[in-house]
């Protein structure tokens, strides 16, 4: 149990900081999608700064090791173009229409909203849809 | 200490959440060679209920490795308690001008201190079909293509993979769309 406890600790500062910052908002999305505020493109670009600054040092420091003992390594998507674009697409439709991705709505689950709980049952059942059809869309 | 508290208690801005979002990326790779990403988790809750008679190849496999993940969307939702329940920002979201004239006119009130619009959120039977839908498209969405907002704008991005570009590029288009053409009718 006590190798976990990093992972609650790091999700707790996730949730508490979607929360903190009102990226779990739809009315935040919303004026994001409608370029009404600098608010929100500020938090992607400082994190993908902060990430990609991160990632170079770490690329830099070589060979080392994460804290249970295994090599770190740089994770690699595999390659791919159109389950990329679509499945984004199909997914910024959900996220436009109720202003929440899967971060936030874990964090909203979290603080008893029942209307977060009705996405996540339907990002579920989304979920068990794509692995139905997976052979039959486009890759 | 009052000082402490009303900064817990405060919105934080843009400039403080955005590096320590950024941060969860190195943060999982020093804990545990692990990959920052949220949606993986829905298909993971998916491997542990599928039922034996059914079986879906995408669902066989061993979740337990993946413990880790799920126990990061546990402090997920606990971080969501403390910073929407516990120390709960007294005031509304502080949307621009522009986004309050918005909203307005698509039959939306100001908000009122709560993150998501009553009118959308309050579980009545056309709201929870509305948001049991959406959520659809987003499990069906990340699924497919692989990652979240976390996975593939901020992990992705940050290592410069090109493939999240393609999926940062489909998210927005799909966002933009639904928030033009489809949001401003919802309530009409």
């Amino acid at each position: 149990m006590k190798r976990y406890l990093p992972y609650l600790l790091a999700g707790l500062a996730f949730g508490f900081v979607l929360v903190k910052s009102e990226a779990a908002s739809w009315y935040r999305i919303q004026e994001m999608f409608h370029f009404q505020s600098f608010h929100m493109f500020g938090i992607m670009f400082t994190a993908i700064a902060t990430g990609l600054a991160s990632v170079q040092v770490i690329k830099y420091l070589g060979r080392r090791r994460s804290l249970d003992g295994q090599t770190i390594e740089i994770p690699v998507k595999p390659p791919g173009r159109k389950s990329y674009i679509h499945g984004g697409f199909i997914f910024g439709l959900g996220w436009g229409l109720i202003g929440l991705c899967p971060g936030p709505v874990f964090a909203l689950v979290g603080t008893g909203s029942i209307g977060a709980l009705a996405v996540l049952a339907g990002a579920l059942h989304g979920t068990w849809l794509y692995g139905a059809l997976k052979d039959k869309v486009p890759h | 200490m009052t000082n402490l508290l009303s900064w817990l208690n405060a919105p934080w801005p843009w400039y403080v959440a955005g590096p320590l979002i950024g941060l969860m990326v190195p943060l999982m790779l020093v804990i545990g060679n692990r990959s920052f990403g949220i949606s993986n988790n829905l298909r993971h809750l998916c491997a542990i209920t599928q039922p034996n008679q059914i079986d879906v190849d995408f669902f066989k496999y061993d979740w337990k490795e993946h413990t880790w993940s799920l126990v990061f969307v546990i402090g997920t939702g606990l971080g969501g308690f403390l910073a929407g329940v516990v120390f709960a920002n007294p005031d509304p979201v502080a949307l621009s001008p522009a986004a309050v004239a918005m909203i307005h006119n698509w039959g939306f009130a100001a908000p009122a201190g709560l993150l998501v619009p009553p009118e959308l959120f309050d579980p009545t039977l056309r709201n929870l079909t509305f948001l049991f839908a959406a959520g659809v498209l987003v499990g069906f969405g990340t699924r497919y293509a692989g990652g979240c907002t976390s996975g593939h704008a901020i992990t992705g991005l940050s290592t410069l993979q090109l493939a999240s570009v393609y999926a940062v590029l489909g998210i927005f288009a799909g966002g933009l769309l639904s928030a033009w053409l489809l949001v401003p009718h919802l309530l009409k």
